[in-house]
């Protein structure tokens, strides 16, 4: 593939065993469902919203089906994949608490990647200019993003903390960059973690 | 010495007819002891058999799939997806259409001959099903010396057919692709059809089934029964659009009850001109063997169950104005083969032409089925 693939995407298909059963959830056109595909031999599936990017990604080969991360988790049965990912669309659904729980249902492992709302960049917007952050990275304004349930990195691992899930793994980036672990709430972008039940 | 023969195999071309002198059990309990089909194909088997493809065809439709019809003088009824360069390509493809179990472009149905008579079935002639067809092409396949297909394909019908296909035979299909479909008929899907049928029936001219001696058809009935069909193939908005509230051929109404509205001239014409082509018995029966169908009952209640042994992909399409086959009811399929963790592609398409538009001009379907299918020749 000649795609070059989102930097939280490259993490993801840098650390998902060759071969393995994956279901990407709000796959967009399956550009990483196809780098998995051709780089891993991963036995992919897709869950996306958008009716333009599930024909694009059926038109390139793959099994992406047209569906709601928050009402079409349920139809797919326990441990049916190894790795579930959820890239960039855990702060758009209605309950992200309830679809990470589906992922860990439905996969041994769950990738989720998220844009950090607590970036300092975002905070100085909202302390001096008193308005909700509109970034390079965060660039719709508050009535007309995507993002229903902004997030910071130390909400989620609160979140993975109160509901007993095991971090696997975490990365953090600084635009195309990976950056420490250390302060990443303040210096982080993206967070991705590997989690487990 | 003589040299091999180099006239082209009688089985493949435009417009043939296999009369299969095997026996088919059907699931109303009888059987036929034989079964005519007739059928085209496009293209040429490839050395490994792997190319075939079998479209199959909605109620009223047949074998014409790429090539004029040789009633309406038409284009094949889907030239759109079957042809050069098109999605299924005979340059690739090894293409079988063939006329459902019922219907009366040659197949064995109502308006054929019953061997042990000779004379015409009518209504003597045994209730089918969904299924029965699908066993009656896979009869056919044999004949043809396919074993398996690459892909089995329909919208509508077709798609039920094609559905049903990997259940009955999971080894013998690598892919199905159900356009504009369904896994049940529901209640408001049997409403309309009985209402075509009682339109049939109370046509004086209908006669129990048996008026083909004196060439008198129940068309009235039969026209009306269209009539009422083509409204659920088509959406409110379309109908609003292609002709609103406007006159035909008038600057006034009459105040009687000509075709003063442009819609009731033109469904008058859709009715008129189907009587042409079809045969009233045919609709009978076919719209019973719809109405017949429902994949989960017959696999204990669980419609994923049916796809259980099944390895083929599997690619739904819906239509978001498409009110017959709503788009809930290719969800329902999908929901059903994700948990039966078969592979499985699903899209709603935007299309103002309701049930229809498998039939018409819309682009992304044929970017969909060209690419599911390029995935599938890999």
């Amino acid at each position: 593939m000649t795609d070059i693939l989102r930097p939280d995407l490259a993490i993801i298909a840098a650390n998902i065993r060759a071969h393995a059963r994956v279901l990407d959830v709000g796959c967009g056109d399956g550009a990483l469902m196809s780098a998995l595909r051709a780089e891993h031999q991963v036995d992919a599936r897709g869950l996306e919203l958008d009716a333009g990017n599930v024909a694009s990604a059926v038109a390139r080969g793959l099994s992406v089906v047209q569906g709601d991360a928050d009402t079409d988790l349920v139809y797919y049965p326990d441990n049916s994949f190894d790795y579930a990912i959820l890239s960039q669309t855990l702060q758009t659904t209605r309950r992200p608490d309830h679809v990470v729980d589906h992922l860990l249902r439905i996969a041994a492992q769950a990738f989720v990647s998220f844009p950090n709302f607590a970036h300092w960049r975002g905070r100085m917007s909202l302390l001096f200019g008193g308005r909700m952050p509109v970034t390079r990275l965060l660039p719709d304004h508050w009535y007309d993003t995507a993002n229903i349930h902004h997030l910071t990195i130390d909400d989620f691992r609160a979140l993975v903390k109160e509901r007993g899930w095991t971090i696997d793994g975490q990365w953090f980036l600084k635009g195309d960059r990976r950056t420490g672990d250390a302060n990443a709430n303040l210096f982080a972008e993206h967070a991705v973690f590997l989690l487990r039940k | 010495m003589d040299l091999p023969s180099s006239s082209p195999d009688a089985r493949f071309g435009l417009d043939r007819k296999a009369s299969l002198k095997a026996r088919l059990a059907l699931d109303g309990g009888g059987a036929l002891s034989q079964v005519d089909i007739a059928y085209e194909t496009y293209g040429t088997l490839n050395a490994d058999g792997s190319n075939a493809i079998l479209i199959c065809h909605a109620l009223t439709g047949d074998q014409y799939v790429a090539s004029t019809h040789p009633v309406t003088g038409k284009p094949g009824w889907w030239s759109r997806m079957v042809g050069t360069d098109k999605p299924i390509d005979p340059a690739r493809h090894f293409i079988v259409c063939a006329n459902v179990l019922g219907s009366c472009m040659g197949s064995s149905g109502p308006a054929s001959v019953d061997p042990a008579t000779g004379s015409k079935w009518g209504m003597r002639f045994p209730v089918i099903t969904i299924a029965d067809m699908v066993r009656a092409q896979a009869m056919l396949l044999d004949h043809l010396g396919i074993g398996t297909l690459q892909a089995v394909i329909g919208g509508s019908m077709g798609g039920m057919q094609a559905l049903t296909w990997p259940t009955i035979f999971p080894e013998r299909v690598r892919s199905a692709i159900v356009i504009a479909s369904t896994a049940r008929h529901s209640a408001q899907n049997i409403a309309f059809h009985e209402v075509g049928r009682q339109a049939i029936m109370a046509d004086p001219r209908w006669r129990g089934g048996d008026y083909y001696q004196d060439n008198d058809a129940p068309t009235a009935g039969l026209a009306v029964a269209r009539m009422a069909a083509h409204i659920t193939y088509l959406s409110e908005a379309g109908l609003t659009e292609k002709f609103g509230r406007r006159l035909q051929g008038r600057d006034a109404k009459t105040f009687g009850f000509d075709a003063d509205f442009q819609i009731e001239s033109y469904l008058r014409h859709q009715g008129i001109s189907f009587v042409e082509r079809f045969d009233a018995n045919s609709y009978l029966y076919i719209t019973r063997a719809m109405d017949y169908f429902d994949i989960a009952e017959d696999h204990g209640g669980s419609l994923a169950r049916a796809f259980e042994r099944t390895k083929a992909r599997f690619c739904l399409v819906s239509f978001d104005t498409d009110w017959l086959y709503p788009t809930a009811e290719s969800r329902i399929i999908v929901h059903a083969l994700n948990a039966a963790g078969a592979q499985a592609s699903f899209v709603e398409l935007s299309s103002p032409f309701g049930h229809d538009a498998f039939l018409l001009d819309v682009p992304e379907l044929n970017r969909v089925v060209d690419g599911f299918l390029k995935a599938g020749a890999e």
